[in-house]
């Protein structure tokens, strides 16, 4: 692929798809709730000026909606409903360190690699540039998920998960010119309702179990090991 | 259309209409009754698609394979909802349930009916992703109503697990999409279900391929493909009751429904390369491991609900197995089972339901002598598993034997595993029910009042399909084979 071939515009999509990708590593290192609270934002913030600029370069008015639904979503109104819930649940200098973060950084580049090679078939349509974003939004999902998988705070949980949701976005407007606009709006809701239900989930588990660490969570997988 | 309209959109009223009411009584009897509207619209549509054949138009796809899961939804939705209003009350006067939730209650439940419809008769496959993760939002809530930490707890892991496989359906369907903008000169079109099913000879096959793995891992979550059903036992066990009923029955079913959309798609895609069938073995191997995992586990159950959840998923991966197999005749069964599943493991939950307010627990041990106490509830359970662990006369025996005997025609060895899986799940469920049907009562166990008619119905149901399937069953049974593979069966 030859990135020169290609119009500013669509070089400044891959530097901000780029900038995705590495939003993700750092909210995979970052230990303070606030702080990956922002970092969050920041991510929801590329990726709409992302889409924007996509939006400008194809003839596909609807994705300026979408830019803009990602914006208030992703960068405003997701953030600050965290944001609201920590100061709540008084979790401000909270910090979630990683247990092993060498190995789980490694882990986050070897998951690149590896995003990189699933994609690599696609190779005889002549498209490069759709299969690096391709690539990257992919390892921005895989991420997300070593994200919930590393971390024990309900909150980073669904830091992981919202970030993952950015990843299918950046695939869904960089691969295809963003999907239809009923799909695209059908899954804004969800992404609403679901936020929303997290905030009232922080709340029942911080009544339940005292805390929102959810390693606490285990009263059914120790019931299931009783069992004989 | 309008008929349509009427079965998918009366829970989406409903779902609006009974947070505002106030009463239980009446938000009770609401709640059965947008469920009624529902079922006769299904039954309207069944009645013209029996006429047209099929019926396409304003985002809606409504064919053989999808007209007799409607209807099987509505009605499982209706008599759920029969079982649901006495039961629900009497936990409300418990007191395990405040007035408040239960107006919850009642909006999600419409809710989850409606995403359910909307997922089966739509032509698009974005809004079929968009349904099925609106099921997870209006059930999760109903997972964490009695709100004890066990029941948070299996709350946030579906919600979870969930959300983290529907975010993989997604990435697949945005790859579908993609394939379908490089084939298709409309590129709008390039989620219409219909079209790509036309197309699907030009869709690029490497694409679809890998779609189709995240496709399969992503509604696999929902289906509870083993290892990503962990979420199910859980929700199943901690939510109320009709909750557990609709999630077995319908969820499971609508879950898998979409996979097969899509793996009709992909093997259209693959049919000229020299992988035709990986889709179908990638879903054989899930299946059977969901399978054979599921019956080992049904031994060591101590929760009545948890033990049936698994029973769900031993029943899941069969069908997906089935589907994976494919050629006419396991397909035609894996139909005929989502069909005879979901009728017979709705009948047990609801009698569970019951079981657990006599003996007032959900612990195996303790549930003892149910047919002496109530012989209606206790012939019912002992019923049901007669009939879920696969005995003739019952639908789920016509089924199983039919697959057995497609893996017989195309795979010989793996049908040993498959009787194997049989006989272990019989026997692990075997050796609950008995003491649980005619041990000792314990001392002050009285009857209560239970309506046993919903339970009587499904039975009855899967009991008639054993012995015949009616004509015009049959028919679209095998011509929603002939979608799936290619040739009819009859």
């Amino acid at each position: 692929m030859n990135l020169t071939h290609l119009t500013l515009l669509e070089q400044a999509v891959f530097v901000l798809a780029a900038l995705v990708l590495f939003l993700s590593f750092s909210l995979l290192a970052q230990a303070r709730l606030l702080a990956g609270i922002h970092i969050f934002a920041w991510q929801g913030g590329v990726l709409a000026l992302a889409t924007g600029l996509i939006a400008a370069t194809s003839d596909e008015p609807h994705l300026f909606i979408s830019a803009a639904l990602t914006f208030g979503l992703k960068a405003l109104t997701i953030p600050w409903m965290l944001h609201r819930l920590v100061r709540r649940l008084e979790l401000e200098r909270h910090a979630d360190p990683l247990q092993h973060p060498a190995l789980v950084m490694m882990a986050g580049a070897a998951l690149v690699i590896f995003s990189y090679w699933v994609v690599a078939p696609i190779e005889q349509l002549e498209l490069a540039g759709i299969r690096n974003i391709l690539s990257i939004s992919l390892a921005v999902v895989l991420l997300g998920l070593l994200i919930m998988v590393t971390r024990r705070q309900a909150v980073t949980q669904v830091i992981g998960f919202m970030s993952m949701e950015n990843g299918l976005f950046l695939a869904a407007v960089a691969a295809t010119q963003g999907m239809p606009l009923v799909v695209e709006l059908g899954i804004a809701f969800d992404v609403l309702v679901a936020a929303v239900l997290f905030g009232v989930f922080f709340l029942h588990i911080s009544e339940s179990i005292d805390s929102l660490n959810v390693d606490r969570l285990n009263r059914l997988s120790t019931r299931e090991d009783d069992g004989v | 259309m309008t008929a349509l309209l009427i079965t998918v959109f009366a829970p989406l009223t409903g779902a609006l209409i009974l947070p505002l009411v106030r009463s239980l009584r009446l938000a009770g009897w609401l709640n059965l009754g947008f469920c009624a509207t529902s079922l006769a619209g299904s039954v309207w549509l069944a009645l013209q698609i029996m006429d047209a054949g099929e019926l396409t138009g304003n985002g809606f796809h409504i064919d053989a394979f999808n007209i007799y899961l409607v209807v099987l939804t509505a009605f499982v939705g209706l008599t759920t909802a029969i079982f649901s209003r006495p039961y629900m009350t009497h936990i409300c006067r418990e007191g395990r349930v405040s007035a408040r939730r239960m107006r919850l209650y009642h909006s999600m439940f419409q809710g989850f009916m409606f995403t359910m419809l909307l997922a089966l008769t739509t032509n698009n496959l974005g809004v079929l992703w968009v349904a099925v993760e609106g099921a997870t939002l209006a059930t999760v809530l109903l997972v964490s109503l009695y709100r004890t930490p066990e029941s948070v707890e299996a709350a946030w892991k579906y919600f979870i697990l969930c959300g983290v496989g529907i975010a993989l359906a997604l990435f697949g369907t945005v790859l579908v999409y993609f394939a379908a903008q490089q084939a298709l000169t409309d590129s709008s079109e390039g989620l219409r279900w219909t079209t790509l099913y036309a197309e699907a000879g030009r869709l690029h096959p490497m694409v679809m391929a890998i779609a189709f793995v995240f496709l399969l891992v992503g509604y696999g979550t929902k289906v509870g493909l083993v290892p990503l059903h962990h979420w199910l036992p859980d929700a199943h066990s901690e939510g109320p009751t009709p909750i557990s009923a609709l999630l077995s029955g319908l969820l499971l079913n609508v879950a898998l429904y979409a996979v097969v959309r899509f793996k009709m798609l992909v093997d259209g895609a693959l049919a000229a390369t020299d992988k035709a069938a990986i889709a179908g073995h990638l879903m054989m191997g899930f299946g059977l491991l969901s399978f054979l995992v599921a019956g080992l586990f049904l031994y060591r159950q101590r929760d009545i609900k948890r033990m049936f959840g698994y029973s769900s998923i031993e029943h899941m991966g069969l069908m997906t197995f089935a589907f994976g197999l494919g050629g006419p005749l396991a397909t035609f069964a894996g139909l005929l089972h989502m069909l005879v599943h979901s009728l017979t493991k709705s009948a047990i939950f609801i009698t569970v339901g019951h079981a657990t307010h006599i003996a007032g627990t959900q612990s195996i041990d303790h549930i003892r002598g149910l047919i002496r106490t109530q012989p209606a509830v206790g012939w019912g359970l002992l019923l049901g598993v007669v009939a879920i662990a696969g005995f003739p006369p019952f639908g789920i025996f016509t089924s199983e034997f039919l697959l057995l005997m497609a893996t017989m025609q195309r795979w010989p060895w793996l049908t040993m595993i498959l009787v194997l899986g049989l006989v272990m799940a019989f026997a692990g469920l075997f050796r609950h029910l008995h003491p649980m049907v005619y041990g000792k009562i314990p001392e002050g166990q009285q009857p209560v009042t239970a309506n046993m008619l919903p339970v009587m119905l499904h039975l009855g149901l899967v009991f008639c399909l054993g012995i015949a399937i009616p004509a015009f069953l049959a028919r679209w049974l095998d011509q929603a084979t002939f979608l799936i593979s290619g040739s009819h069966l009859l």
